[in-house]
């Protein structure tokens, strides 16, 4: 049965191939349908397990992380890094991966899931291990929905038969209950860096929680990163940029170790330094002699996180920001963001580009340019200065914005 | 002088960047000199005394259930404020429980504050996109909406405006928001006031009025941006 259903599945992947359709769902969904198990036998043969990592924020950064340490222990993991984070995006990875004989050739299986997809995951198929890293709230114009997203958590943890790794500063990801769990957490001098959903809106500050962490992230000063681990000291200069990235790192360590308990922790230390950002989430480019830095920004708290991390008034800073369906479409989010921190803002752009502005202003925060179309506002924006540059935008700005940049269009 | 905004339940009611509409209160404030105190109200506190101006913004479900009881026991005090001529701004949730019910899909009735008169009825869908309207007295207003409730205006009170674009109250009259005395109920978020500064200068204006009882002229401040935003925020698709 196995066997036809790769057939089938390669057989639909080629035709939405040659029709040139993206199409990664497809022949997931008729491989789904005609064999419903085909996904837990693949899985259910792998040696070291699957590994499921969900939250709102940082999922698929820490899915790069963990899957490059593992590879560097000697792993082979598999991983969904087409994006196709639900099910059926998994079973078309599989099926792109699986040998026409039936073997899938690897280790360990570590999938980024979105929170209502690693539930329905937990249906269909087994966890061993889940790396929970936070329930914030997303784009607004979803309604209500962190308590909900805290209890889809609570299922996934539940499900998972050997550890569950969480994040023990986010008061909703901190009590979830497993029967094994393992925390990352943030030292004291860190914790205000890093509101929590609630701290963002609540004049009461959440405190930290009491319990032991596995992985301690210390401090952090320009990419030099400390951390601790079983009351050792560990120092990485990161390659990743920003504190939560470097958060991410904590409990991508704090897994690892879970998965590999053999493998001296300081390796995952040294290994990490030279993990590179994800698409979109903090690459770097080199333009006119400058380096520009790509920043995405999703929601009010990934924005906040970022401006945490990487405010600074040495740099020059353009915001980009657009109110297509994959951006949301309702601009009232920038209102729950405090800007405040940032010095002053070279270009602002983007369709909403004077929602920015206006929002900034009301920050007491000055603009030199707003400048809607993104090309003439890139090319404004990196037409002088060797200054160090950072671009914080929506998913749809970003996108317009790589392809700006890496089509040399303007350079 | 300072003008005192008491902000209703910023904890529980805090979706759709609403509280942007007291940062925009305050600032315009700020920027003419005029001193500005901003009390958040959480359940079970004592209502402060020479409140001036009243706001409370939209929230999830969860949200709106954790404060009906408290809103019931605040209610009266609410009441009187606003009779008495405060200026006041409630949007979605709120505005709703300003009014006289909501019943929610399952018959179950919940009593509001009876400050406005409207009742609201829980409908089958969700409305929500951008929104134009024609307000009476404050120019064209835009803001996004999203909200299932269906509100409808009793004797009592007037709408805040007529929709050009946008379900409004209920997508079926047409009106959008109420408007009594100087209290503004509205789905409108976006959030409402910085991109209608003329509606933020009003509840400002009539704070300082009511404070000083001598009619008052507000400094005029440059408002380009607001208006570019509004602009821009009025030609996108619905």
């Amino acid at each position: 049965m196995e066997k036809v259903s790769i057939l089938i599945g390669k057989g639909v992947q080629k035709i939405t191939h040659l029709r040139g359709g993206g199409g990664s769902a497809l022949p997931g969904l008729v491989v789904e349908r005609i064999n419903p198990n085909f996904m837990k036998k693949i899985l259910s043969k792998l040696p070291y397990g699957v590994v499921v990592i969900s939250g709102t924020n940082g999922k698929t950064t820490t899915t790069k992380i963990v899957s490059e340490l593992l590879q560097k222990q000697g792993l082979k993991v598999f991983t969904n890094n087409t994006g196709s984070n639900f099910v059926r995006g998994v079973i078309s990875a599989i099926l792109q991966s699986i040998k026409l004989n039936g073997k899938f050739d690897f280790d360990i299986a570590v999938l980024e899931l979105d929170e209502a997809h690693a539930v329905k995951f937990t249906e269909v198929a087994p966890i061993d291990y889940a790396l929970l890293l936070n329930v914030q709230r997303d784009q607004l114009d979803r309604f209500g929905e962190i308590d909900h997203t805290a209890e889809l958590l609570q299922k996934v943890a539940t499900a998972t038969r050997k550890t569950v790794i969480l994040n023990r500063e986010d008061p909703r990801v901190s009590k979830i209950k497993a029967e094994h769990v393992e925390y990352f957490g943030l030292s004291n001098q860190l914790i205000k860096k890093f509101p929590s959903d609630d701290d963002l809106i609540s004049k009461k500050q959440t405190k930290s929680s009491s319990q032991t962490a596995k992985v301690i992230f210390q401090d952090l000063k320009n990419n030099r990163a400390t951390y601790i681990a079983d009351t050792k000291n560990y120092t990485v200069n990161l390659k990743l940029k920003g504190a939560y990235n470097a958060f991410n790192v904590a409990g991508a360590i704090a897994l690892c170790h879970c998965i590999l308990p053999d493998v001296k922790i300081k390796k995952f230390f040294d290994h990490t330094a030279n993990i590179e950002s994800a698409f979109g989430r903090g690459e770097s480019f080199t333009i006119n002699g400058a380096e520009v830095e790509l920043l995405l920004v999703k929601n009010p708290s990934a924005f906040q996180l970022s401006i945490a991390s990487f405010a600074d008034n040495d740099c020059d800073y353009m915001i980009a920001i657009n109110d297509k369906i994959a951006d949301g479409r309702d601009v009232s989010w920038l209102w729950n963001v405090n800007f405040s921190q940032l010095p002053k803002i070279k270009v602002v752009s983007g369709i909403r580009a004077y929602d920015m502005a206006l929002r900034l202003k009301y920050d007491n925060i000055s603009v030199d340019n707003i400048i809607e179309d993104l090309p003439t506002a890139i090319r404004e924006f990196t037409s002088n200065g060797k200054k160090h540059k950072r671009i914080f935008a929506t998913y749809t700005a970003m996108l317009e914005i790589r392809k700006i940049i890496s089509g040399k269009s303007i350079l | 002088m300072t003008i005192k905004i008491l902000h209703l339940y910023p904890k529980e009611m805090n979706l759709y960047g609403d509280h942007g509409n007291v940062l925009a209160i305050k600032r315009r404030c700020e920027w003419r000199n005029i001193n500005v105190e901003v009390i958040n109200y959480e359940p079970g506190d004592a209502i402060p005394k020479d409140i001036d101006i009243i706001f409370g913004g939209g929230g999830q479900d969860s949200g709106q259930s954790k404060i009906e009881e408290d809103l019931q026991r605040i209610g009266p005090k609410l009441k009187s404020m606003v009779e008495d001529g405060a200026p006041c701004l409630v949007i979605c949730g709120i505005y709703q429980l300003f009014g006289k019910y909501y019943r929610t899909a399952d018959g179950t009735k919940i009593v509001g504050a009876n400050i406005l008169d409207i009742v609201t009825n829980a409908g089958p869908e969700r409305l929500i996109g951008n929104v134009i309207i024609n307000s009476y007295g404050f120019g064209e207003i835009v803001g996004y909406e999203n909200h299932s409730g269906l509100t409808s205006i009793g004797p009592n009170a007037k709408p805040f405006g007529e929709v050009a674009s946008g379900a409004g109250n209920n997508g079926k009259d047409g009106t959008e928001g109420c408007h009594y005395k100087n209290c503004i109920g509205t789905y409108l978020h976006g959030p409402i006031l910085p991109k209608n500064p003329k509606l933020t200068d009003f509840l400002i204006k009539k704070a300082l009025e009511r404070k000083s009882h001598t009619e008052i002229k507000l400094q005029k401040l440059d408002d380009e941006i607001e208006h570019k935003a509004h602009t821009s925020a009025a030609s996108r698709p619905r």
